[in-house]
């Protein structure tokens, strides 16, 4: 922490003005991400095993993730997108 | 006043697998990490959600390899920063006319959050009713009365209470240094 010594009120509002909140839903998503992950870690594990189930995801992303029964969040299809060119 | 949990202590508590650690981590780090991306780098809304997301979809990953639980904000702070590099030269390859990044004031900007998140450590060391205020007053510009009204105290009262607060977050942080000064 650098010296904050004779910081006074004003000085102490304007630093805390510059940390406003983030949007309420971003912090929501990011607080997700464990759950998310071990819904990519399944997808992906499937569409290594299953080459119908590959071809059905790179054909259109969010229906396929939908059909298997997860949420096709915006996180989840990009994540995955990425993913995917790997397997 | 509240108990306070060190970085490295929430740090470790993630490592462990402790299903609340995460929600409290992204808590505590999220103003950061948005600042940084928007009044560091000056990113686009939409922009700054996605550097946002792959920051936090990268600490969770990458948090074991970290090398020191203390240095996690730096450690975030560097991630930050590149993925908004990257996704400014992004930007600059489909529109050249975008302007040039000015490192130095970026420095300039980061060097700030810093101390912002130091007097947040310690106004979340003195807590409510402080936090609160504070935080409604100069976080989310809140008026005197939308606060009054929602803490169910007369908005009359709102601005000395502002201005004790504001003491308290000044003794919190002198108490600091002179416990981190070596005598």
């Amino acid at each position: 922490m650098r010296e904050m010594n004779g910081f006074d009120e004003e000085q102490i509002g304007r630093l805390l003005r510059l940390l406003p909140p983030a949007p309420e839903g971003w912090v929501r998503a990011a607080q997700e991400l464990p759950a998310a992950r071990a819904t990519l870690d399944e997808l992906v594990a499937r569409a290594e095993q299953d080459a119908a189930f590959r071809l059905q995801l790179r054909a259109d992303l969010e229906r396929a993730v939908a059909a298997a029964g997860y949420e096709p969040s915006p996180f989840i299809v990009s994540r995955l997108r990425r993913l995917l060119e790997e397997v | 006043m509240a108990v306070e949990q060190t970085d490295a202590q929430l740090v470790s508590r993630c490592r462990a697998g402790d299903p609340e650690a995460w929600n409290e981590f992204v808590e505590r780090f999220s103003r950061y990490v948005y600042a940084i991306c928007g009044r560091g780098f000056r990113l686009a809304q939409h922009d700054a959600e996605d550097v946002f997301q792959e920051v936090f979809a990268r600490a969770f990953e990458r948090l074991s390899e970290l090398r020191s639980d203390d240095a996690v904000r730096p450690w975030l702070a560097m991630l930050t920063r590149r993925l908004c590099i990257d996704r400014l030269r992004l930007n600059a390859r489909d529109n050249p006319s975008d302007a040039e990044l000015d490192e130095a004031a970026v420095d300039d900007v980061l060097g700030q959050l810093d101390d912002a998140m130091a007097v947040r450590a310690a106004l979340d060391k003195v807590g409510d009713p402080c936090r609160e205020i504070l935080d409604s007053f100069f976080c989310r510009d809140e008026s005197y009365r939308t606060i009054g009204d929602r803490l169910e105290i007369p908005a009359g009262t709102i601005a000395s209470r502002i201005s004790r607060c504001l003491d308290k977050v000044r003794a919190e942080l002198d108490g600091r240094n002179r416990a981190s000064r070596p005598s």
